[in-house]
């Protein structure tokens, strides 16, 4: 079974940790995967560096402008990954977006994918229909589990069609915003979390986009499977050494 | 009607076009798909549209006859005078009819990006009009450059907001424009200004401005006795002013289309804005095109001494024109557009933007039959270029 269906199972609600590659250092991927680990973290998203990320915000992008900069490269990233299942259990997740990935080759990177040990992509401008006409028999050739993305706004219908060609978790953007520019969850996102839950898909839910600390954590996971933190641990990345990852877990777990 | 070089039903144009986008624009993006040809087929819409083409804009534009650069030339040059158009250029057809679409489908905010500020001024005018609330996009360096333009805008009501990530220029812009249309899906429209992004926009602008080569037909017919021309000339930048004069002769091979690129210092220079030769596929704004870029998929910065021209990537239809050997690519220099731009004020006594300038560079670089009718699309008037001609010619 996939790492990440696997995980799913788990009785606790979920975890989850984005970082850029590349970032705060060149070199920095493989520790801070193992450290976040090390720290009960239950998935991670490794973020392929982008020079023009349109989701997501100025923290995010400015990570992957200083990444490029840096000099991470596709194929230097699954480099840095080669051994990295001789350490770390946890399912591994690459979120980029489509344009590196096409340039690399769609099936020469969904085979080193596999060689080194990811679980699944997240694309979010990967359309639904171009994945599943051109791209899908392709994922699951490799074992990887594409996973999209919903909104607010996003349409019962489209969810259920979502929902159809999943197979691991659906990602739910918390609202209608890009990365790490909200401030709280207020009535109206909590009345959606609980809208899509009571939908009963037949993939779990964790929710993205505005979740940085104890409280917007637990208000995530009251309907949903977990939820996924980017901007804020890239925000810790930036001012503080990597030795004290465990201190910024511990404060999300914790009040 | 099956086409061989326009959208199909799906939005592509051969491999290019398509709408790659993060499902948190889906909806507005269906939304659109789904009304933008019911609407513009709306007799009420073409009515209110035509009319401010012609009461507001000064259509239709004429089509001159160049009498001395057809001497020296030996062949028959027709202008295609968009510079006369209100604002300057002929991206005012697009802001008008997008403006009516916004207005049709309730929305109440409007949103743009600018790289020189043409688009940018002349969505602002259309805001204006219509007294709808106007946010433009544009990088922290490009308001630098086109000072008169950021004062413009504000003087029509705009908020122009600075773009300061990435390399702060249009492609920039247009990443905060798509994000800020992120934020704010239910109350805002966003009017881009080429026939880029994803699909619908490219179609969509394109009809927009199509109005240009419905305009020559008729006038050539009056002028020549006959609709056709024997080549269409256009620069292309993300290739409004091209789509628009090529539209109508798209599907009629008779008709020889040239698209002309800024080379910048030189294709091969390092400084260039060439994306037909430059660039490969990939994605850009949502839309699978050509598009300069490093081995590893980071989008590049193009250059050109004109602002209009330099963006790293190209429309899908002039993408499938290009792969498909519809329309010839032509790459002009700065310094070979810039002496067209002083060699047409000088000879018809049109001082024309320096995107259209490189269109012009053409006349030295292709032979004419003296029996052949040439359209150039006299895209956009110079005065917002006279800094960079005194600066290039020491006026």
């Amino acid at each position: 079974m996939n790492r990440i269906n696997k995980t799913l199972q788990q009785d606790n609600k979920l975890l989850s940790i984005y970082f850029t590659a590349g970032y705060p250092k060149l070199i920095d991927t493989v520790s801070i995967i193992q450290e976040l680990e090390k720290n009960g973290v239950d998935m991670i998203e490794i973020g392929l560096p982008f020079s023009d990320p349109l989701a997501d915000g100025p923290t995010i992008q400015e990570s992957s402008t200083q990444a490029i900069e840096n000099g991470m490269t596709t194929s230097l990233l699954f480099e840095q990954l080669k051994d990295i299942r001789k350490t770390v259990k946890i399912p591994l997740v690459i979120m980029g977006y489509f344009n590196p990935m096409m340039q690399f080759g769609m099936e020469k990177f969904c085979q080193k994918c596999a060689e080194v040990g990811i679980d699944g992509l997240i694309i979010p401008d990967l359309p639904l229909y171009v994945y599943e006409t051109e791209y899908k028999s392709l994922f699951e050739k490799y074992g990887l589990k594409n996973v999209f993305l919903v909104t607010p706004q996003t349409s019962n219908e489209r969810i259920t069609q979502i929902d159809a060609v999943s197979d691991s978790f659906i990602y739910m953007v918390s609202s209608a915003a890009v990365t790490g520019s909200q401030s709280g969850f207020g009535n109206e996102q909590m009345d959606y979390f609980k809208r899509i839950s009571d939908l009963n898909l037949k993939n779990p839910q964790i929710v993205g986009f505005g979740i940085k600390d104890h409280e917007t954590f637990s208000q995530a996971t009251k309907h949903q499977k977990g939820a996924i933190i980017g901007s804020a641990f890239i925000k810790f990345l930036s001012n503080n050494p990597m030795n004290t990852i465990e201190k910024f877990i511990n404060s999300l777990k914790f009040d | 009607m099956k086409t061989k070089y326009n959208v199909d039903e799906n939005g592509f144009y051969g491999k290019f076009g398509g709408a790659f986008i993060p499902e948190m624009l889906y909806p507005n993006v269906e939304e659109l798909k789904e009304n933008y040809l019911k609407i513009m087929a709306e007799p009420s819409f073409q009515e209110e549209c035509d009319q401010l083409l012609q009461q507001y804009v000064g259509r239709p534009t004429p089509l001159y006859f160049a009498k001395r650069l057809s001497e020296k030339y030996n062949t028959k040059i027709y202008l295609k005078r968009e510079d006369l158009c209100h604002t300057g250029a002929h991206k005012v057809n697009n802001t008008i009819g997008q403006i009516l679409m916004a207005k049709r489908l309730g929305k109440t905010r409007i949103i743009a990006e600018t790289g020189a500020g043409q688009h940018g001024v002349a969505t602002a005018t259309v805001c204006a009009l219509m007294g709808l609330e106007c946010i433009v996009y544009m990088g922290e360096v490009d308001i630098k450059r086109q000072a008169p333009n950021v004062a413009r805008m504000k003087m029509l009501g705009a908020e122009v907001r600075p773009a300061t990530s990435g390399s702060k220029t249009l492609k920039d812009a247009t990443n905060e424009a798509i994000r800020d249309w992120i934020n704010n899906p239910v109350d805002t429209f966003y009017i881009i200004g080429s026939v880029v992004g994803p699909h619908p926009y490219p179609d969509m602008v394109a009809r927009f401005q199509s109005v240009i080569s419905k305009e020559i037909k008729t006038q050539l017919l009056e002028q020549e006795g006959r609709e056709n021309p024997d080549y269409v000339i256009a620069c292309v930048g993300g290739g409004s002013n091209a789509a628009g004069a090529f539209y109508e002769f798209l599907e009629d091979e008779s008709v020889k289309l040239i698209a002309v690129e800024a080379a910048g210092h030189g294709v091969d220079s390092g400084e260039s804005a060439a994306t037909s030769v430059l660039g490969k596929i990939g994605i850009i704004h949502g839309s699978k095109t050509l598009l300069m870029q490093t081995e590893d998929g980071q989008i590049t910065e193009p250059y050109s001494i004109s602002a209009g021209l330099d963006y790293p990537g190209v429309g899908p239809l002039h993408a499938h024109l290009h792969d498909s050997n519809r329309a010839e690519f032509i790459a002009i220099t700065d310094k070979e557009a810039m002496q067209s731009g002083l060699e047409i004020s000088k000879m018809e006594g049109i001082i024309p933007a320096i995107e259209t300038a490189h269109a012009f560079s053409v006349l030295d670089k292709k032979q004419f039959k003296p029996t052949d009718i040439v359209v150039i699309n006299l895209s956009g008037r110079g005065d917002k270029d006279l800094n960079t001609y005194i600066d290039y010619f020491g006026f």
